[in-house]
């Protein structure tokens, strides 16, 4: 699973680098998360701009890697395309996730 | 009442989680669905996802088999048929697909249904001689 990561101060920002996060890849999506939470103790982004297709195994996944953060370390999205945020809103997990439309100075000071 | 001759597209499709993906991404590069606009794109999509994902899931969760994906498009929609030779659904119903509740401990699952019953119409199920079909209706 492609997803890269940066350090912007207390916070980890990654991006998945592949369209898709679907039933194919979910397992490996969450590993791949896992590792990642590691390398800081802060908040975390998750940028999906550019991911043009999620299902609901892959919506399954990023919940249960905002559950391993744990109530005290918030998961935030990032960019998300109008299939991603489709499944989103049908799923009211819209309400759930803190969403951003882009990465901005705001998102980074919050910290 | 004359009818409008539609445009069939037929896939057999490997029940395993890589095949179906591949498979999915194959279908909506078909040429008999470059009219859907971008929102019934994106249904279409989601909802084959979870239709073809239940079936290697469920159906197939003891044994390998192959899913048959049958599309006819007409002006107004979609029909889509799926062909399986798995197990029945449970009591040869389909699931109420009532949304999970979102309080307390998140749900990681349990959305599938509930997305195929809000996106679809005419949704139908049936067993017969060993197989499965399903059929339904999505907006282009």
């Amino acid at each position: 699973m492609d997803i890269t990561v940066e350090k912007q101060g207390n916070l980890l920002l990654a991006r998945v680098a592949q369209d898709r996060i679907d039933a194919a890849c979910a397992i490996q999506f969450k590993d791949r998360m896992r590792e990642i939470s590691l390398e800081g103790q802060g908040r975390v982004v998750l940028d999906l701009s550019q991911v043009t297709f999620i299902d609901s195994s892959g919506l399954g996944a990023v919940v249960a890697v905002r559950k391993a953060l744990g109530g005290e370390r918030p998961l935030e999205l990032l960019g998300l395309t109008p299939t991603v945020q489709k499944v989103f809103r049908l799923t009211r997990m819209d309400s759930i996730f803190t969403l951003h439309d882009r990465w901005d100075d705001g998102l980074q000071d919050a910290v | 009442m004359a009818s409008t001759e539609g445009t069939s597209l037929h896939f057999l499709i490997p029940a395993q989680p890589d095949a179906v993906s591949l498979a999915l991404q194959r279908v909506m590069r078909a040429r008999q669905l470059t009219m859907l606009t971008a929102d019934g794109r994106s249904t279409t999509e989601l909802v084959l996802a979870e239709v073809l994902n239940n079936v290697v899931e469920h159906a197939y969760a003891r044994y390998p088999g192959e899913i048959e994906l049958r599309l006819t498009v007409d002006p107004a929609c979609l029909h889509c048929q799926i062909i399986d030779s798995g197990l029945p659904m449970p009591e040869e119903r389909l699931p109420a697909g009532d949304p999970p509740n979102l309080g307390g401990d998140l749900p990681e699952g349990g959305f599938g249904w509930n997305l195929i019953r809000t996106l679809t119409t005419g949704l139908e199920y049936h067993r017969l001689a060993g197989r499965n079909y399903l059929q339904f209706s999505l907006p282009v």
